[in-house]
C-alpha cells in the first residue's frame, strides 16, 4: 500500500483506511456465505421454482413442433 | 388460505418488444453505415450530419439505451408481475415510461447528427434529454419498487434483484456524470475536469456496461432460461452469491480504462484488482445459466431459443474473461486505443446482449400471441447468421488490433520507429474493417428475418391482452431472518443495494478530488484562448474524439512518435476531457508542437480538413468542407467564458467583455498566414477556429522551452 499511503498521507490515519477496507469486505462476503448457507432445501426448491408455477403456463412447448 | 383472484397486463411487454425491434433494426444498421464509411471515406459526401464522428454516438446511444434498454424493459414488465404474482403496480406509470423513453430515444436521434453532444461517450446527450432521462427512470423505479411492495409471494425472485440493481446504481451513475453547466438550451459544460471527469465518465462508462447491459439481462437470464428450458436454475444459492459479488465488485472496476493514463497510480491499481476479481462472480453466473440446461441439452438441438440462450451466456463468459484479461497492465498496453477494444464490445453486444434478446422475442411473441411461432427455420438461420455475423466482426478486428499495436511499437535495429507514418499501420489493417462489414451484414440479415418472422406470427396469432392467475394474499409469517428479512423489505434491500454500489465510487472519488497532490498543477498551463475555446467545441461536436486520442501514455514508443507524455495536470482547464478511448487516426495531445514529432503548419490543416486525402492519400478521414465554410457563431462567446469561470477557469474578471474581440484578433492572425500562403479564407470560418484549437494542444508545458 505503499503508493496509497504516499499519495494521501496528508489524511489523518490514512494507514487504518485499507484495513478497515479489507475488513468491511472480509465480513461482507462471510456474511454472505453464512446466510446463503443457512437456507434450507425447502427453501431452495419454493426459491428456485417461483418463474415455474404460473398455473396458466400455455403452450410451453410451443416452439418444438 | 383463501386464493385471489387477478390478471396479468400484456400490453405494455407488447410495446416495449416492438420498440425493441425497431430499434434494435435502426441502431445496427447505423453501425453498418459507419462500418463502411471507415473503408469508404467519402460516403459521407461531406455532408457533416452523416460523417462517422457524429453517427459513431448515434449507434452507440441506439444500441446501449434503445435496443438493449427496451429489451430489458420488455423482459422486465413481463416477469416481475409474474414472479411477485401481482399486476404491476401502475400502468400508467408504465406508460409514461414507454412514451418517455421513446421520446427520449427520437431526441438522441436528432440531436446527435446534429452535432449536439456532451462529448463524453455513452452520456453524450446534452442537459435537458438528461434530465427527461432522470425523471423518466425514477417513474420505472418507481413502478418497480411498488409492485414489489404489493406482491403476493413472500420471496422475492433473484431476476427482481438485479432489476433492482439496475435501477438504484443507473440512477446514480448517470445523475452524477451528468452534472453540468448550461451555456444554453442545447450547449453545456461538464462540472469535472481533465483527469477528473475522466474518473467519473468511466466509472460511469464502465457500470454502464455492467449495469444496462449486464445486471438486467442476468436478470433476464434467471428468468428466461429456467422458462424456456422449463426447469429451476440451476443453483439458487449461487445466483444469490452471484448478485451480491457482482454488484460490490463491479463499481470498483472504472479506473481499468485509463490505465497508463494520467491517473494516480493507486486509482488505476485499485481498478485492475477489481477488475480480476470480477471474473469470479462473473463466471459464477455464466455457469448458472449455463447448467441450468443440465438434462435438457436434447432440447437446445431443436429450439433456436434455447440456442440462441446458450450462446449468448457463452458470449457473456468470454468477454467477461476477456474483461479483466484486458485490464491487466500489460494486456492493456497492447490493446487500448485499438480494434481490440471494439471487439471485445460486440461479443458482449452482438453475443450476450444481442443473442439473450432475441431468444426472448422468440419465446414471447408467440405467447403473447397465442399462437406458434411462424417458422422456427427462420429462427434457425437467424441463429446461424447472429453466429457466423458475430465471429466474421470480432475475428478480423482482435487481428487488426494486435497487428495494428504492434506495429505502434515496433523499433528498427537504429532505434528508430519501423512505421514512424501512422497511416502506414492503418492501410496494413484495411483488409479486416472489409470483413467487419460481411459481419455486420451477416448479423443483420439475421435481424431482418426477426422483423419478417415476429410480423407474420403477430399476423397469425391474436393477442392476449391480459392473463388470468390466483394466488393467496401474502401473510408475512413468523419472524423473518437473515436474507429473507433483508429481500423480504424491499425498500431496505434497494438502500443495501446502493450502499454497495457507493462504496466503490466514494473510496474512488474522495481522494481524487480532496487531495490536491493527486492532480498535480503545472504553472505554464493556461486557460483556452476564446478562439481555441470555440475551436474544441467544434472538436467535441463533430465526434473528433470518437477517433483521435489526446492521451500519449509513457511509453518509449508513444513518446517517440508523438512527443512527451501527458501529464494529469495539462488537462485541469478541459470541461469536457478529451482523452479518447481509440486511435483510429493518431494521437493529437501534442499536435501543435511547433519542435514536435507530428507538427502540421495551419494551411495543411486546412487542406486536410477539406479533403484528407489530398494530404494523405490512403486516409480514410471523412472529408468536412462544411468547416470552410460555416461563419463562426460567436454569439454565446462571452456566455462560454463566464460558464468556464463558474467552473472554476482562471479567465481575469470581467474578460467575457473583451473575449469576442480577442477572438477577432486571434482569427485575423490565423487567417492572414492562410492567405499570405495563397488560400483564400476569410476571418470568420469555424475552420479558423479549430485550427487555433489543433495548434494550442500540448503546447503549454513547451511554452518555457
Amino acid at each position: 500500500m505503499k503508493i496509497v499511503t504516499k499519495t494521501m498521507e496528508g489524511i489523518a490515519d490514512i494507514e487504518l483506511y485499507p484495513i478497515i477496507g479489507l475488513i468491511i469486505f472480509f465480513i461482507m462476503f462471510v456474511a454472505l456465505l453464512y446466510v446463503v448457507a443457512q437456507l434450507t432445501k425447502g427453501q431452495v426448491e419454493e426459491f428456485s421454482h417461483l418463474p415455474l408455477d404460473n398455473e396458466n403456463d400455455q403452450n410451453n412447448e410451443t416452439m418444438i413442433q | 388460505m383463501e386464493l385471489q383472484k387477478f390478471t396479468y397486463d400484456n400490453k405494455l411487454s407488447r410495446m416495449f418488444l416492438y420498440a425493441t425491434v425497431l430499434w434494435g433494426f435502426v441502431g445496427m444498421l447505423v453501425g453498418l453505415i459507419i462500418a463502411t464509411e471507415l473503408i469508404f471515406p467519402h460516403l459521407s459526401g461531406g455532408i457533416s450530419w452523416l460523417s462517422f464522428g457524429r453517427l459513431r454516438p448515434l449507434h452507440t446511444n441506439a444500441v446501449i439505451f434503445a435496443f438493449v434498454g427496451n429489451g430489458m424493459f420488455t423482459g422486465i414488465y413481463y416477469s416481475t408481475p409474474r414472479l411477485l404474482k401481482t399486476l404491476m403496480f401502475s400502468e400508467l406509470l408504465g406508460k409514461i415510461h414507454f412514451w418517455g423513453w421513446q421520446l427520449i430515444i427520437v431526441s438522441a436521434a436528432l440531436t446527435l447528427p446534429l452535432g449536439i453532444t456532451v462529448g463524453k461517450e455513452y452520456a453524450e446527450l446534452e442537459w435537458p434529454i438528461d434530465i427527461a432521462i432522470a425523471l423518466v427512470w425514477v417513474v420505472f423505479g418507481l413502478n418497480l419498487i411498488m409492485t414489489m411492495v404489493k406482491r403476493r409471494v413472500q420471496h422475492i425472485y433473484v431476476a427482481i434483484w438485479f432489476y433492482i440493481a439496475t435501477f438504484v446504481t443507473v440512477a446514480v451513475l448517470h445523475i452524477v456524470n451528468s452534472i453540468s453547466i448550461p451555456v444554453s438550451l442545447l450547449k453545456s459544460y461538464p462540472v469535472y475536469a481533465g483527469i477528473q471527469d475522466a474518473l467519473v465518465q468511466w466509472w460511469y462508462g464502465h457500470n454502464a456496461v455492467a449495469f444496462f447491459l449486464t445486471t438486467p439481462y442476468l436478470g433476464l437470464m434467471y428468468y428466461f432460461i429456467p422458462k424456456a428450458a422449463n426447469r429451476p436454475v440451476y443453483s439458487y444459492k449461487l445466483s444469490i452469491i452471484h448478485f451480491w459479488a457482482l454488484i460490490f465488485l463491479y463499481i470498483w472496476a472504472g479506473p481499468h480504462h485509463l490505465l497508463y493514463s494520467s491517473l494516480p497510480d493507486w486509482a488505476q491499481a485499485l481498478g485492475v484488482v477489481f477488475s480480476v476479481m470480477l471474473i469470479a462472480p462473473s463466471w459464477g453466473g455464466m455457469i448458472n445459466g449455463l447448467l441450468t440446461l443440465r438434462g435438457a441439452w436434447d432440447k437446445v438441438r431443436v429450439d433456436p431459443v434455447l440456442k440462441m440462450f446458450v450462446v449468448g451466456v457463452t458470449a457473456y463468459g468470454m468477454s467477461t474473461f476477456e474483461g479483466p484479461m484486458l485490464s491487466l497492465k500489460s494486456v492493456n498496453a497492447l490493446s487500448h486505443f485499438t480494434d481490440w477494444t471494439i471487439a471485445h464490445v460486440h461479443i458482449g453486444a452482438l453475443g450476450w446482449n444481442g443473442m439473450i434478446t432475441f431468444g426472448m422475442i422468440y419465446w414471447l411473441v408467440p405467447r403473447l400471441f397465442n399462437t406458434k411461432l411462424k417458422s422456427v427455420k427462420m429462427a434457425n438461420a437467424h441463429f446461424w447468421l447472429a453466429t457466423t455475423g458475430m465471429l466474421f466482426f470480432a475475428v478480423p478486428l482482435y487481428f487488426a488490433g494486435f497487428t495494428q499495436s504492434l506495429m505502434w511499437k515496433e523499433f528498427t535495429a537504429d532505434g528508430y520507429l519501423k512505421y514512424p507514418n501512422f497511416i502506414e499501420t492503418v492501410v496494413q489493417i484495411l483488409p479486416m474493417y472489409y470483413l467487419r462489414v460481411v459481419g455486420g451484414t451477416l448479423y443483420l440479415t439475421g435481424v431482418v428475418l426477426l422483423v419478417v418472422n415476429v410480423i407474420n406470427t403477430v399476423k397469425a396469432g391474436k393477442f392476449v391482452e391480459t392473463e388470468e392467475d390466483s394466488a393467496p394474499a401474502l401473510h408475512p409469517h413468523g419472524v423473518d431472518k437473515g436474507h429473507r428479512l433483508i429481500e423480504g423489505k424491499p425498500v431496505l434491500f434497494t438502500i443495501l443495494a446502493l450502499v454497495a454500489i457507493l462504496i466503490g465510487g466514494i473510496v474512488e472519488f474522495v481522494p481524487m478530488f480532496m487531495v490536491k497532490n493527486n492532480v498535480p498543477t503545472i504553472a505554464s498551463v493556461q486557460p483556452y484562448t476564446p478562439l481555441e475555446l470555440e475551436g474544441r467545441d467544434i472538436y467535441v461536436r463533430e465526434g473528433c474524439y470518437v477517433c483521435h486520442s489526446q492521451m500519449v501514455r509513457p511509453f518509449r514508443s508513444e513518446v517517440e512518435r508523438y512527443g512527451d507524455y501527458t501529464k494529469a495536470g495539462e488537462t485541469v482547464y478541459d470541461h469536457p476531457f478529451q482523452f479518447g478511448s481509440k486511435r483510429t487516426g493518431p494521437d493529437l495531445a501534442r499536435e501543435g508542437v511547433k519542435t514536435g514529432k507530428i507538427y502540421k503548419p495551419d494551411s495543411w490543416h486546412y487542406n486536410h480538413f477539406e479533403n484528407p486525402q489530398k494530404m494523405v492519400a490512403q486516409s480514410i478521414m471523412p472529408p468536412y468542407p462544411s468547416l470552410l465554410s460555416n461563419t463562426l457563431n460567436t454569439g454565446s462567446t462571452a456566455k462560454k467564458i463566464r460558464v468556464m469561470q463558474t467552473l472554476g477557469v482562471p479567465y481575469p474578471e470581467g474578460y467575457s467583455d473583451k473575449a469576442v474581440e480577442d477572438l477577432k484578433k486571434q482569427a485575423h492572425g490565423i487567417a492572414q498566414g492562410l492567405r499570405d500562403g495563397g488560400i483564400d479564407v476569410t476571418d470568420d470560418k469555424e475552420v479558423i477556429a479549430l485550427i487555433a484549437y489543433i495548434q494550442r494542444l500540448g503546447t503549454d508545458i513547451h511554452k518555457n522551452q
